[in-house]
C-alpha cells in the first residue's frame, strides 16, 4: 500500500452501467446516498429499458445509473468523469456519455468472444487501441466476486448477484468515502439472509482492497463538499416528493386525500408511494383504466376529498374528456403528468417535455386549465403542493407537468416544517345557506362554492352539460353560455393574481435571456451560470407557472435583445409565448431524443447566438 | 360507516326536484322514477345522504329529477366516478342510473368492475335495449336480427344480458324489474338498498319512440302471468295465470313443469335461495327467457361478503392504528435524514 495523491474536485459524474439485473439501479443510489450523508451535493438520473429483462449481453438490455456530486449540483450532469462498465453490451452502448479523458472502469471477466460479438463489437475493445483516450481499468470483477463468497456460496449464480458490490466498493475507495451506509443498508435489506448480508459486505470490501492493494490507481479523488444552507435534509426523487406535497397539502387543507390512478411509467411510483400512507389517511384507488383514475377521482372530489390523478402522456389522452367534465363541474383536482417520450408508447423510460400542447389545449371546447410544472426532483413537492393549493383554493383542474427526468432523478431534498407551509383555504359553502347556489361567484376571484354531499341544506346537482350562471341548472341558453364560458375562462387568468412576480437570474437587461420550463432548470442554469462567470451577457428566466403566466412575463421578455427559449420539444413552451406576447422575436432550442439537456451543447447553442 | 338517518319522517315530496322532467310522454323513465321518489323516503337515510350520479343517455338525466346531491357526468363513467364518491365518502349512499349502452358498451368496463369489486352501490340499470338519445341505434342488449338506424340488414351482434354479466363478474346482488310494475320495482330497490355491496337491478324499460314494446313478450298484460317467475327467497319458483306451473332441476338443467301432471307437485319445484354463494343456478335464472321458460325477476342473487368498502376502511383503520408515521412532518423526516448546521 502507497500513499496516493488526492486530487480535489468540485463536482464529479459517475455512472454505473451494466446488464437490466446487474444491481446497477442499487449500486447507484448507495453510493449517491453515501456521498450525500458525506456532504456532498448530489443528483441522481436512472437510464434503463422498457424491459424488464431483454435478452442478456445485449444493447437493448442496458440499464443505468448516473450520479452527480459536487458543491452545487443543478442536474445529473453531462458526461462521465468515471463510466463503471459491468459488460461489453453496457460500454457499447454508453463510451459516447464517458469523458475523453475519463476513467473507464470494466468487468474485464465479462470481455469474453461471444458477449463481445453479441454487444456488436467486431473485436475486443479492451485490446484494441479504441479505448487509448482514456483511463481504463481492466478489473477482475466476477472472478474476484467468485473467489471472494466462495466459502458462503457454491452456487455460481448467487455469488453473480454479489458482482455489483465489487463495482461499489472500488468506487468508494476511488473517491475515498466509507462503506458505514452501505453496510447498514445490507444489514436491514437482507436482515433475514445472513449470508447475503456477509457475501455482500466481504465483496464491497474486496472491490474497494483491489483498488487500494493494487496500482490500478495511482491516485484518489475528493469531491467538494456543499455549502447548503442550514437545516434538516433527505435524499428524494421526484415522484416521492410529488406524492408527499400532495399529502402535505391535503393535510394544510384539512381534507382526506384521494388518488386514483393506474399503473403507467414513469408515474407509477407516485402511485405506489401513497397506497403506502393510509396512516396518513390517504385513501388510494387502483383503478380499472386512466379513465377510472381520473372519474374516481372527480367523484371523490364531488365528495370532498382533496382529489388527484396521476399518469403519464397517454393516460393524459385517455383522461381529457373527464378533464372537460371537471373543468364544467368546477369541481378541484390535480392531475400529474409525468411526461416521457411520445406519440404514443413512444420512449415509456426516457424524457420530454412534449405533453405540453396537450395540457394547454387538449381538450374538447373552451376548457382552460391551470397548468404548472415542477421544475426539479425535490421542488416536486412545492409544486404537488401549490397543485393541491390553487386546485382547492380555485375550485379549479390543475395539470402539474413533471417528467421522466424529474420523476425518477434524485436530489437533496432540504426538509421543509409544515408549520411553515401556508394553510389552504378551499371555499366551503355554509350549510342551510338558503342562497347557496353551485354557480354563484366570489365576485373577486370568479370561484364557486363547494357544497359537499351529506352538508345539510345544499343539495343540488352540477354536471357536464352548460349550466344556468348562478343557479346552476341545465340551460342551453346562447348569452348564457358565452357568460359560463368567460367566467371559466377568466377565472384561470385571475390566478395570476394569487402568484408570485417570474424571477430573473442575472442581469435584468442581459443581451440574452435564456427561458426553460419544467424539468430542464437544472441543466440551463448551470450552463447560464458558467457563461456569465466567463463575462457573457446572458440571463436567465425558468417557468413553473405555465397557465396563467406569471403577470410580469411581458415585461420581462422586452428587456432582452435576444431570447431562446429551450426545451425538450419541438417548440410547443416557444410558440405559446409567441401566441401570447406578439411581435417579439424568439430563438428557439429543441431536442426530442429522450435525453436532458447537457450544459455543453446549450452553452455552444447560447454562444452562437451572441456571436450572431 | 353507518350512513346516518334522517331525524323526521320524510316523504315523496322532499325529493320532488324543481326541475321540468323532459322525457318523452310514455317513456319507461317516468315510472321509474316515481318509483325510486317513493323508495328513497322509505329507506330512511337523511336527505343530504343520498347520491344521485348518472353517466349519459336519457336516463342518466335522471339526478336532475330528484333532490339529492347528484351528479350528470360524462358518457359511461357513472360507475368509476360513483366509485370515488363512494370511496372518498363512505357515510352516503350512492346511486347510479345509467342504460344499456352507456353501462354495457361505452361503461361495460366499469361496469364490471365496480361489480366484481362488490363496491357498496345501488345500480338501477334502464334497458330498453336502443340508444335513445341519439335516435335509435342498436345497443349491445338489442336483439339479433333487429332493424334500427344503424343496422339497416339487422343486428348482426350477439346481445349481452347484464344478469349474467354481473353473475359473470363475481356480483353480489342482481335483481331484474320491470318500469311500469311499480310495486314489485320499488320491493326490488328497498332490498338494493339494504343490500351491502355493489346491487344491480337491470329495469326492462320501453322507449315508445325507438324501441316501442320491446319487452312485450314478457310485459303484456295477456302474457304476463305465464311469463314472468317473481322469486322470493325461501319460496318455490311457481309462476302461470293459474300458479301452477313451477321450475325444477333436471340433470344440469332447468325446466318448466306443470304442477299435477305427471305426478308433480308443489314440492318438486326448485326453491329460490338468493343467498347462496353458488353461482349456477343464480346463472340459469338469470339466462331464462321466452318461449321456452318465464323470464325470472325480483332478486335472483343476493349473496353477502365483505364489501369494497368494509375492507377498505378496516385497513384505514388498522393503518392508522398501527402507524409510526401520523402526520406529514413524521413522514419528512422518516428514514435516512441528516443536519447541515
Amino acid at each position: 500500500m502507497t500513499a496516493r495523491d488526492v486530487i480535489k474536485k468540485d463536482d464529479v459524474v459517475i455512472k454505473f452501467v451494466g446488464d437490466s439485473g446487474d444491481g446497477m439501479q442499487l449500486t447507484g443510489t448507495l453510493f449517491s446516498d453515501t456521498s450525500a450523508l458525506d456532504g456532498n451535493d448530489i443528483a441522481t438520473f436512472p437510464d434503463y429499458p422498457a424491459e424488464i429483462r431483454a435478452p442478456h449481453n445485449t444493447i437493448a438490455g442496458v440499464s443505468g445509473f448516473q450520479v452527480h456530486i459536487g458543491k452545487q449540483i443543478y442536474s445529473s450532469g453531462d458526461k462521465a468523469d468515471v463510466l463503471v462498465a459491468m459488460n461489453p453490451a453496457s460500454l457499447k452502448a454508453n463510451l459516447k456519455w464517458a469523458k475523453i479523458g475519463g476513467i473507464i472502469i470494466v468487468d474485464a471477466d465479462t470481455f469474453e468472444e461471444a458477449a463481445i460479438e453479441k454487444a456488436g463489437y467486431t473485436s475486443n475493445p479492451l485490446e484494441d487501441d479504441s479505448l487509448s483516450n482514456y483511463k481504463l481499468i481492466k478489473a477482475p470483477i466476477t472472478s474476484f466476486t467468485i473467489e471472494t463468497v466462495k466459502d458462503i456460496f457454491t452456487d455460481r449464480k448467487a455469488a453473480l448477484k454479489c458482482r455489483n458490490m465489487f463495482a461499489l466498493g472500488m468506487i468508494f475507495f476511488i473517491f475515498g468515502k466509507g462503506l458505514e451506509h452501505t453496510d447498514a443498508y445490507l444489514e436491514k435489506k437482507f436482515a433475514k439472509k445472513p449470508e447475503v448480508i456477509k457475501a455482500n459486505k466481504e465483496v464491497v470490501r474486496a472491490g474497494y482492497n483491489f483498488c487500494e492493494n493494487t496500482d490500478v490507481m495511482e491516485s484518489q479523488m475528493q469531491v467538494e463538499t456543499a455549502q447548503m444552507p442550514k437545516g434538516k435534509y433527505r435524499n428524494i426523487t421526484g415522484n416521492i416528493a410529488t406524492a408527499w406535497g400532495l399529502l402535505a397539502a391535503a393535510e394544510k387543507a384539512g381534507l382526506p386525500l384521494f388518488l386514483g390512478s393506474y399503473p403507467i411509467t414513469p408515474a407509477t411510483d407516485i402511485l405506489v408511494e401513497l397506497a403506502k400512507h393510509k396512516s396518513l389517511g390517504a385513501r388510494v384507488f387502483q383503478a380499472e383504466d386512466e379513465i377510472a383514475g381520473i372519474c374516481s377521482a372527480i367523484g371523490a372530489s364531488f365528495a370532498g376529498a382533496m382529489a388527484c390523478t396521476s399518469t403519464s402522456g397517454p393516460g393524459l389522452s385517455l383522461k381529457s374528456e373527464a378533464i372537460g367534465l371537471a373543468v364544467m363541474a368546477e369541481l378541484p383536482l390535480v392531475i400529474v403528468d409525468v411526461q416521457r417520450g411520445g406519440p404514443s408508447t413512444g420512449l415509456p423510460t426516457k424524457t420530454e417535455q412534449s405533453d405540453l400542447n396537450q395540457a394547454l389545449f387538449g381538450r374538447n371546447g373552451e376548457a382552460p386549465c391551470i397548468v404548472l410544472a415542477a421544475s426539479s426532483s425535490a421542488n416536486c413537492f412545492d409544486w404537488a403542493f401549490e397543485a393541491g393549493r390553487l386546485a382547492l383554493e380555485t375550485m379549479t383542474p390543475v395539470i402539474l407537468l413533471s417528467d421522466g427526468y424529474l420523476g425518477n432523478g434524485s436530489q437533496l431534498f432540504r426538509i421543509p416544517k409544515m408549520a411553515d407551509l401556508p394553510k389552504i383555504n378551499p371555499p366551503f359553502a355554509t350549510p342551510n345557506d338558503e342562497n347557496y347556489a353551485p354557480y354563484n361567484r366570489d365576485p373577486e376571484t370568479l370561484v364557486r362554492q363547494w357544497a359537499i354531499p351529506g352538508m345539510d341544506g345544499l343539495r343540488h346537482r352540477i354536471g357536464g352539460l352548460e349550466k344556468l350562471s348562478g343557479k346552476g341548472s341545465v340551460s342551453t341558453d346562447n348569452a348564457n353560455h358565452q357568460t359560463m364560458v368567460n367566467f371559466r375562462k377568466e377565472k384561470v387568468e385571475r390566478v395570476a393574481n394569487r402568484i408570485p412576480n417570474q424571477q430573473v437570474e442575472g442581469d435584468e437587461n442581459a443581451e440574452l435571456l435564456v427561458v426553460g420550463w419544467g424539468g430542464t432548470q437544472g441543466a440551463l442554469r448551470c450552463a447560464v451560470q458558467e457563461m456569465q462567470a466567463e463575462g457573457k451577457s446572458i440571463a436567465f428566466t425558468h417557468f413553473n407557472y405555465i397557465m396563467p403566466l406569471p403577470k410580469n412575463t411581458g415585461d420581462i421578455l422586452k428587456r432582452h435583445k435576444k431570447i431562446v427559449v429551450c426545451e425538450l420539444n419541438m417548440g410547443q413552451f416557444v410558440n405559446y409565448l409567441r401566441m401570447n406576447f406578439e411581435g417579439l422575436t424568439f430563438h428557439q432550442y429543441n431536442k426530442v431524443q429522450g435525453l436532458p439537456f447537457e450544459v455543453s451543447e446549450l452553452k455552444e447553442e447560447f454562444n452562437k447566438i451572441l456571436g450572431e | 360507516m353507518a350512513i346516518e338517518h334522517s331525524k323526521v319522517e320524510l316523504t315523496k315530496a322532499d325529493f320532488a326536484s324543481d326541475q321540468m322532467v323532459k322525457w318523452c310522454p310514455g317513456c319507461g323513465d317516468h315510472s321509474i322514477l316515481a318509483s325510486v321518489l317513493n323508495v328513497f323516503p322509505k329507506i330512511g337515510y337523511k336527505k343530504e345522504n343520498f347520491c344521485v350520479i348518472s353517466g349519459i343517455g336519457c336516463s342518466s338525466r335522471f339526478p336532475y329529477y330528484v333532490n339529492t346531491y347528484g351528479f350528470h357526468s360524462i358518457h359511461g363513467r357513472a360507475a368509476a366516478i360513483a366509485t370515488g364518491v363512494k370511496i372518498a365518502n363512505p357515510k352516503l349512499s350512492v346511486w347510479i342510473n345509467s342504460g344499456d349502452g352507456d353501462a354495457t358498451a361505452i361503461g361495460g368496463n366499469h361496469f364490471i368492475h365496480v361489480v366484481r369489486r362488490n363496491m357498496d352501490v345501488n345500480y338501477i340499470l334502464f334497458n330498453n335495449r336502443i340508444y335513445g338519445l341519439t335516435k335509435g341505434q342498436y345497443s349491445p342488449t338489442t336483439k339479433q336480427g333487429q332493424i334500427t338506424k344503424t343496422s339497416p340488414f339487422g343486428v348482426i351482434d350477439y346481445p349481452f344480458n347484464p344478469g349474467e354479466l354481473v353473475i359473470g363478474a363475481r356480483g353480489t346482488f342482481f335483481a331484474r324489474a320491470i318500469d311500469t310494475q311499480s310495486k314489485q320495482l320499488q320491493d326490488v330497490c328497498m332490498h338494493m338498498a339494504a343490500h351491502d355491496g355493489a346491487a344491480v337491478v337491470e329495469v326492462l324499460q320501453n322507449c315508445v319512440i325507438f324501441n316501442d314494446g320491446t319487452h312485450k313478450e314478457v310485459t303484456d298484460k295477456e302474457v304476463r302471468d305465464d311469463r314472468q317467475l317473481w322469486l322470493e327467497h325461501g319460496k318455490p319458483m311457481i309462476f302461470g295465470k293459474n300458479r301452477d306451473k313451477g321450475i325444477v332441476l333436471r340433470g344440469t338443467k332447468l325446466e318448466v313443469v306443470t304442477i299435477g301432471e305427471n305426478g308433480i307437485t308443489e314440492k318438486d319445484i326448485l326453491v329460490h335461495d338468493e343467498t347462496t354463494e353458488n353461482t349456477g343456478i343464480h346463472m340459469m335464472l338469470a339466462q331464462m327467457r321466452p318461449p321456452e321458460f318465464p323470464m325470472a325477476f325480483g332478486v335472483i342473487r343476493a349473496y353477502k361478503q365483505p364489501t369494497y368498502n368494509q375492507l377498505f376502511e378496516k385497513q384505514m383503520q388498522e393503518a392508522q392504528e398501527n402507524a409510526k408515521i401520523k402526520c406529514v412532518d413524521d413522514l419528512l423526516n422518516s428514514g435516512e435524514t441528516w443536519e447541515v448546521k
